[in-house]
């Protein structure tokens, strides 16, 4: 079947929308992103095919990430006239149990996170909600009423873990390519105006508005291109990666309605060697638009053609960079240019070129189909919409979680995250990547957005969130941006090559308990001149995560240089594990553990631990649960 | 390592380099990355031999493709082990503790990153995140992934490959 009109779809729609929302018989969705793979979802899966896939009725279903990655593998079973449930770590053994129990009606309560009303996604408004007719289970909280998910508006993640990836009809039952026939209806001045008025703002680091972008690209004659920048480079960040895996057409969507606006015959989706899976979902996503005409010549039977090419990058992060990333796609070295002529007047292949992050067009969909005033009403004065934050690192609810710009940050770290593990101590989040920085804790009320994250000396950059406890040395967090830096800059100019690698050396031994007086100050001024003179961003925002601790845990490298201490315990050199004789019970679990056996004493003594056999691994000091282990 | 040896023992396959180069990829000179990935995950890594007739065959000179096989961190000049362990540098598995399962690793192994064991049973690779960061600390073993690691369990992980 080709489709021509939103009549076509409607009639795909309606035949999957029971496969859905109400499947016949009893529908297992099993959580398969990479994060769900990892794990343990693989296993489940094909336990639960071995086990049940003969039996009548039952239907074994894959879906992509659903943000609580902590909770992974996450498998939700659903039949007619019963609430769907999420179970949450599953094992191939569990996932058994759980599905047997669902069909008698035991549900095991210690493995549910909830109960789910209402799966549907913001785009639908027309279908009649099933869920509503059926008894809640009692004694289950609802999926959206736990503080996970209490305070998240999906947009760009609307679709992920709610549907197959590999299915275009789920997609389009979930009102996927609506919007894309819409925009075949709209001139091309509309559609930009759309995305302007919704005041969207590129995801993938800088924040630029996407509606000029896309103006300007169309203003350039010759062979434009639509560019989709899924390199995600930035350590610490996954939120593209599950938007790949997870709805794919999303992204396809977005590029096709860019490449009505900006007028494009040619797409090119840029993919890191480290995302697999991303590439083989969209292979499949973008061979199934063609069968339906969503792709290629004519499409919906028009004049408009739009092809696709998938091309995958070979571990360099500068390709990130737009102009580094148009010459690694023509098969170049990829060393980012001066831009003194704009990549949307003249980019790859010298066409004019309009490069947008993967969320920013996951974004686009929903913005035609609502109204950009809808997605302007979200958010901040300057940030509109919502944002994807993938929120790692020392926090309890590990995960990726979208939230409405302008949200305190505490409300994401405490709130959604549930704060630190362990009863430590929260001491900062780092945000942005290696373009950021790191904000402490007195700043955790700010309200998160383009603006206030730039205030104090961060980004929102591409939206990783790293947390970070009293365990977490800030000058080693400083020096580890710096040796990442160092090994991807390209080498090109002078500031960034050599004056990344002075800071490098001097934060090196700083961490190594060789720091001198006056370090601080010349790292500041190195900072500064990089910032100043490099060509690209990597340079130019390179010394952040440097600058910003200083300027908030300045004390930290002060204890590192005067007093040789490195008070969180990471630099080696500087600090010594002790056993505290007064909180010691003398357990033994530390003893068994330590792999010098360093550790003796009587049991229900306290211990003794013997210096000179230590190796400052650390396994005493997080497997001690009386904090008897202390660092000196 | 014993590269020389590998190497001249080496027969190389050019009936599926020109499958590579030709059918899959059409002799674009455009698809030069890609091209690369194809023949390292054919040969384990990218042969001088299969590197020449490439530049042949794309019309691309030699310099210049050895040029972007330097560049970018995943491709490897050298033979690699049977496994290939890819550990995590990230910033949310540095935070947890990456860097003591990467010195773990560096102990048993007995090689530096980028190395392979005498045996050829390992190459050691770091990765600057591998998209897991829930997970992490992680790390990846051929296409195995194992997260929220202590180094105690290095040991037994490793003895799962031959
Ligand atoms: C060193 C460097 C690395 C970058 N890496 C990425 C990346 O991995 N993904 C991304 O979308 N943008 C990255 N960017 C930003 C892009 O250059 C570009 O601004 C962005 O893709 C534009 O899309 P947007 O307008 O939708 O944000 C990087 C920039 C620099 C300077
Ligand atoms: S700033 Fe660094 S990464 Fe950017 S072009 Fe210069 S050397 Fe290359
Ligand atoms: S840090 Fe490691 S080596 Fe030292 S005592 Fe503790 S477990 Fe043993
Ligand atoms: S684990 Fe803690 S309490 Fe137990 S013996 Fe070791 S130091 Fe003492
Ligand atoms: S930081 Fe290790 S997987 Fe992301």
């Amino acid at each position: 079947m080709i489709i021509t009109s939103t009549k076509d779809l409607d009639a795909i729609r309606q035949s999957c929308l029971s496969r859905l929302y109400t499947p016949e018989g009893v529908k297992v969705n099993i959580g398969m992103a990479s994060c769900g793979i990892a794990a343990g979802a693989q296993a489940s899966y094909n336990r639960a095919i071995q086990e049940f896939s003969t039996k009548q009725g039952i239907t074994i279903s894959q879906t992509g990430c659903i943000g609580f990655c902590e909770m992974e593998p996450l498998v939700e079973i659903v039949a007619q006239g019963k609430p769907r449930m999420m179970y949450h770590h599953m094992t191939e053994d569990k996932i058994v149990e759980a599905i047997n129990g669902y069909l008698v009606g035991d549900y095991h309560k210690k493995w549910i996170l909830g109960q789910m009303r209402d799966p549907r996604n913001l785009l639908e408004d027309q279908i009649p909600n099933p869920q509503d007719k059926i008894q809640p289970a009692e004694g289950f909280p609802f999926l959206e009423d736990i503080p996970f998910y209490a305070k998240q508006v999906k947009v760009a993640l609307r679709n992920c873990g709610y549907m197959d990836p590999d299915s275009i009809e789920e997609y389009i039952a979930r009102k996927g390519y609506y919007a894309f026939m819409k925009a075949l209806t709209m001139a091309p001045a509309d559609i930009i105006k759309t995305i302007k008025t919704s005041g969207l703002r590129g995801r993938g680091g800088g924040g630029f508005p996407t509606g000029i972008k896309w103006e300007s690209c169309a203003k350039h004659s010759g062979d434009r291109y639509i560019i989709c920048n899924a390199d995600e480079g930035d350590p610490g960040a996954y939120m593209d990666r599950s938007v790949l895996e997870g709805d794919p057409h999303s992204v396809l969507e977005g590029m096709l309605i860019a490449a009505l606006a900006i007028g494009s015959k040619q797409g090119f989706i840029y993919v890191r060697n480290e995302y697999p899976l991303a590439v083989k979902r969209l292979i499949t996503a973008i061979k199934e638009a063609e069968k339906i005409g969503l792709l290629g010549d004519h499409i919906a039977g028009t004049n408009f053609s739009f092809h696709i090419k998938i091309s995958r990058g070979a571990g360099a992060f500068v390709c990130g960079e737009s102009t580094a990333l148009m010459s690694s796609l023509e098969g170049h070295v990829g060393r980012p240019r001066a831009k003194y002529v704009h990549t949307v007047e003249k980019g790859f292949r010298d066409g004019p070129s309009n490069l947008n992050n993967v969320e920013t067009y996951a974004n686009v969909a929903p913005i035609i189909l609502k109204g950009g005033d809808w997605y302007a009403s979200m958010g901040t004065a300057n940030s509109k919409g919502t944002k994807v934050f993938s929120l790692v690192g020392k926090v309890i609810n590990t995960g990726l979680v979208e939230v409405p710009m302008g949200i305190p940050l505490k409300d994401i770290v405490f709130g959604i995250g549930g704060g630190v593990p362990r009863k430590k101590e929260f001491k900062a989040v780092q945000t942005g990547g290696p373009s950021g920085g790191c904000i402490p804790t007195r700043f955790l009320d700010l309200s998160v957005d383009y603006q206030k994250l730039a205030e104090v000396g961060s980004i929102m950059g591409s939206g990783g969130m790293i947390v970070m406890d009293q365990d977490t040395c800030m000058v080693d967090v400083a020096r580890y941006f710096l040796d990442f830096l160092k090994e991807e800059s390209c080498g090109q100019c002078n500031p960034c090559r050599e004056g990344i690698k002075q800071m490098l050396d001097i934060l090196t031994n700083i961490c190594q308990g060789n720091g001198k007086e006056g370090d601080i100050e010349l790292l500041e001024e190195l900072g500064t001149t990089i910032q100043r003179f490099s060509l690209c961003g990597l340079g130019t925002s390179a010394p952040n995560p440097v600058l910003t601790t200083i300027l908030y845990f300045r004390d930290e490298y002060e204890a590192h240089i005067r007093d040789k201490k490195c008070p969180a315990g990471v630099c080696k050199p500087l600090f010594h594990y002790e056993i505290d004789p007064e909180k010691c019970t003398g357990c033994h679990s530390c003893a068994k553990k330590c792999p010098q056996e360093a550790i003796t004493g009587e049991k229900k003594k306290p211990h003794q631990l013997d210096q000179s056999k230590c190796i400052k691994c650390g396994i005493c000091y997080d497997t001690c649960k009386f904090d008897a282990i202390v660092i000196r | 390592m014993n590269s020389s040896v590998s190497e001249a023992s080496l027969e190389l396959d050019y009936r599926e380099l020109d499958r590579i180069i030709g059918e899959d990829y059409q002799n674009d000179k455009e698809n030069l990355i890609m091209i690369l990935q194809a023949i390292q995950k054919t040969f384990n890594y990218l042969p001088r031999p299969a590197l020449s007739y490439l530049a042949v065959k794309i019309g691309v000179p030699l310099s210049q493709i050895y040029g972007v096989a330097t560049f970018y961190s995943t491709f490897s000049l050298e033979p690699r082990g049977r496994n290939i362990i890819s550990i995590c540098l990230g910033t949310a598995c540095h935070v947890r503790g990456g860097d003591r399962i990467h010195e773990t690793l560096v102990d048993q192994l007995k090689v530096q990153d980028g190395q392979t064991t005498s045996d050829n049973r390992f190459t050691l690779e770091s990765v600057r995140c591998i998209g897991c960061c829930s997970l992490g600390p992680v790390i990846k073993v051929n296409e195995d992934m194992y997260g929220h690691l202590k180094p105690d369990e290095i040991q037994s992980i490793l003895g799962r490959y031959e």
